[in-house]
């Protein structure tokens, strides 16, 4: 049998979808079976990898992808949708960080202070994104790239040197709501086999927010206001001439997207229980976001999907399956060393240029093809 | 020489002027153009004929001068705040959304008219409206058996159908044509012609008809506006303008090397 969300999802067909699941994607549906599956599995994966595998780490490395699922699909609406090249998006994924690290370490570990960290954080990532969408979206597309990067970078480094308020370069540190916490028992007995503990409750809190904040992206995407973005990057001069006001779209665009990133921000932190320039803020994670929609096919938001997914998989793991093949291989001449884990960055490096010469389309793009 | 206009203008042009460095491309224009009339703009190239339109459509600011739209001053009003008021524009060359679906491309300027664009939590198969209407317009210019394929892989002749949907579907109070036939075969032009005599014969609507074909012009115009390098040299009835010394001279000329 077919699965409803492939019952009815030509990017033409006009009409009204039925099935629930096609609802929640906002008509969207992945239009792929072996994109579908892909995503049944990541998304399953995701859910029950609480129940499915012990230890700190891989919990973490879920975490992580959630959080990377969020914050890519924001950035697809910049770069895949609207066709704008920004290089400030971590800035407001730290914002969110900071923002959620700052209440909490100073104002105690409530609810009440993630929600004014949050609340405070989106406000100032709203105002900037407003404010450099309106003072330099109207200049050409590589100068906006450049004036984005000149202030991504002036914000990392006020983040290091305020470091009576933000921690500096070794960042904050802080607890979090007794509820998030190791300790903290949901209930008395263990379900399926696990016991609900504040770091599980902490990994579904993640997980059911990146989620959230997917499906709106996806359904603000596929909205009348979604398309005008896709005229825009389809030839903004005709846009203008249709009525559509490019540089209002442009800014709210960016707004909704650093309003994203705020979130995803916050997400990892709270998850760290951690926030400092490495882990948010730093222009590798830029470059890592950037191939991620990459890599997972550019407007597709499923790409963001897929990219992050793979990338924080083998970030976190080729080193470890580098080191099986590097013990299998001993004895062998030149291979171990070929192999050898301090490879990795390596080998990561090889695998995405592959991936993209492979793929121009990205990976989305390539099964949809397929189709 | 100027037929005086008492009806009041839909659209009205005063001193119309744009210089770029030396070069006078639109010198002092001023001009009424009457609800219900097409008026043809004729010259020959590099009169400023789509210079003017651009001035008009916001797409180039005036040096100096005004348009006006209902008597409204919009000359300082960007290209997208004119089109809300009414003034709709179609390009001479193919101006479309390449890799959106010719149904899309028509959604997209529905939309526009619909003011619908910021809804965001709606999806957009949800406004069945749009989705119609802009059929119903593709249907208008028989592009209704291309509505999924993009502009990008539309013949010329079809992508110049589409830009006229596109205007169309903007409902707009001022319909600016720009050489709407050039480049299409001798059989696809009557379609752009009998749409252009639909939009007339409504009544209400400003027709502007930038155009080189004298026949089209002979029979779709109820006034000329003849520009030369950049100026006002004529205007008025097709027949006394066509007949007139200055444009026989200025423009027929050219008109034989294009025939």
């Amino acid at each position: 049998m077919k699965p409803a969300f492939l019952a009815s999802a030509q990017p033409e067909d006009t009409g009204p979808s039925n099935g629930l699941l096609l609802r929640l994607l906002s008509s969207d549906g992945p239009r792929s079976r072996a994109l579908a599956a892909l995503l049944v599995v990541i998304v399953l994966g995701l859910a029950a990898t609480p129940f499915l595998f012990g230890g700190s780490q891989p919990l973490g490395t879920a975490a992580k992808i959630c959080v990377f699922i969020a914050l890519a699909a924001s950035y697809d609406v910049l770069l895949g949708y609207t066709g704008i090249v920004s290089f400030a998006h971590t800035m407001f994924f730290g914002i969110g960080g900071y923002g959620v690290a700052i209440a909490l370490d100073r104002l105690g570990p409530t609810w009440t202070s993630v929600g004014l960290g949050l609340l405070g954080a989106l406000a100032l990532s709203a105002a900037l994104a407003a404010a450099i969408g309106l003072l330099s979206l109207r200049v050409r597309a590589i100068f906006f790239s450049m004036i984005t990067l000149a202030v991504a970078s002036a914000a990392a480094v006020l983040a290091s040197q305020m470091s009576t308020i933000t921690g500096g370069e070794d960042g904050l540190s802080f607890q979090l709501p007794h509820q998030l916490r190791p300790a903290f028992r949901l209930f008395a007995e263990p379900v399926l086999g696990l016991s609900i503990n504040g770091r599980v409750l902490a990994y579904f809190l993640v997980f059911f927010a990146a989620l959230a904040v997917f499906l709106v992206l996806l359904r603000i995407v596929n909205s009348p206001f979604g398309r005008v973005l896709q005229a825009i990057r389809e030839n903004e001069f005709r846009a203008e001439a249709l009525g559509y006001r490019v540089v209002a779209y442009r800014t709210a665009a960016s707004v909704i997207a650093a309003l994203a990133a705020t979130i995803a921000g916050g997400l990892l932190a709270l998850w760290l229980r951690y926030n400092g320039p490495d882990t948010t803020l730093s222009f590798s994670i830029m470059i890592d976001i950037l191939l991620m929609v990459v890599i997972g096919g550019m407007g597709t938001l499923y790409g963001a999907v897929i990219g992050a997914t793979l990338f924080v998989l083998a970030q976190s793991y080729l080193q470890v399956l580098m080191g099986w093949a590097n013990t299998a291989l001993t004895g062998v001449p030149v291979l171990p060393d070929l192999v050898h884990p301090d490879r990795w960055l390596l080998w990561l490096g090889a695998l995405f240029i592959i991936s993209v010469y492979a793929f121009p389309g990205g990976i989305v793009g390539h099964l949809r093809r397929r189709h | 020489m100027a037929d005086p206009i008492i009806v009041k203008p839909a659209l009205e042009t005063r001193g119309l002027t744009i210089r770029f460095g030396g070069h006078v491309a639109v010198n002092d224009v001023s001009c009424g153009f009457a609800p219900g009339t097409l008026t043809a703009i004729v010259g020959p190239n590099g009169a400023g004929k789509t210079t003017y339109f651009n001035l008009i459509s916001g797409q180039l600011r005036a040096s100096a001068g005004q348009v006006l739209v209902d008597g409204q001053d919009v000359t300082n009003l960007p290209a997208s705040a004119r089109t809300r008021r009414g003034l709709g524009r179609a390009f001479q060359l193919t101006n479309l959304f390449p890799q959106l679906s010719a149904l899309e491309n028509v959604r997209l300027a529905v939309q526009s008219s619909a003011a619908a664009g910021w809804s965001m939590l709606t999806v957009w198969n949800s406004r069945r409206d749009l989705i119609e209407k802009a059929e119903a317009v593709l249907e208008r210019v028989r592009l209704s058996d291309k509505r999924h394929v993009t502009p990008a892989a539309l013949s010329h002749g079809d992508q110049r159908k589409l830009e006229v949907a596109l205007l169309i579907a903007m409902e707009p109070t001022v319909f600016m044509f720009d050489e709407p036939t050039a480049g299409m075969s001798v059989d696809e032009v009557p379609t752009i012609l009998d749409l252009i005599q639909d939009i007339k014969r409504q009544g209400h609507a400003t027709v502007l008809l930038v155009e080189h074909k004298m026949d089209v012009v002979r029979s779709l115009a109820d006034r000329i506006v003849v520009l030369h390098n950049g100026a006002l040299v004529a205007d008025g009835e097709p027949a006394s303008v066509i007949a007139s010394p200055i444009v026989q001279e200025a423009y027929l000329g050219v008109e034989v090397s294009h025939a």
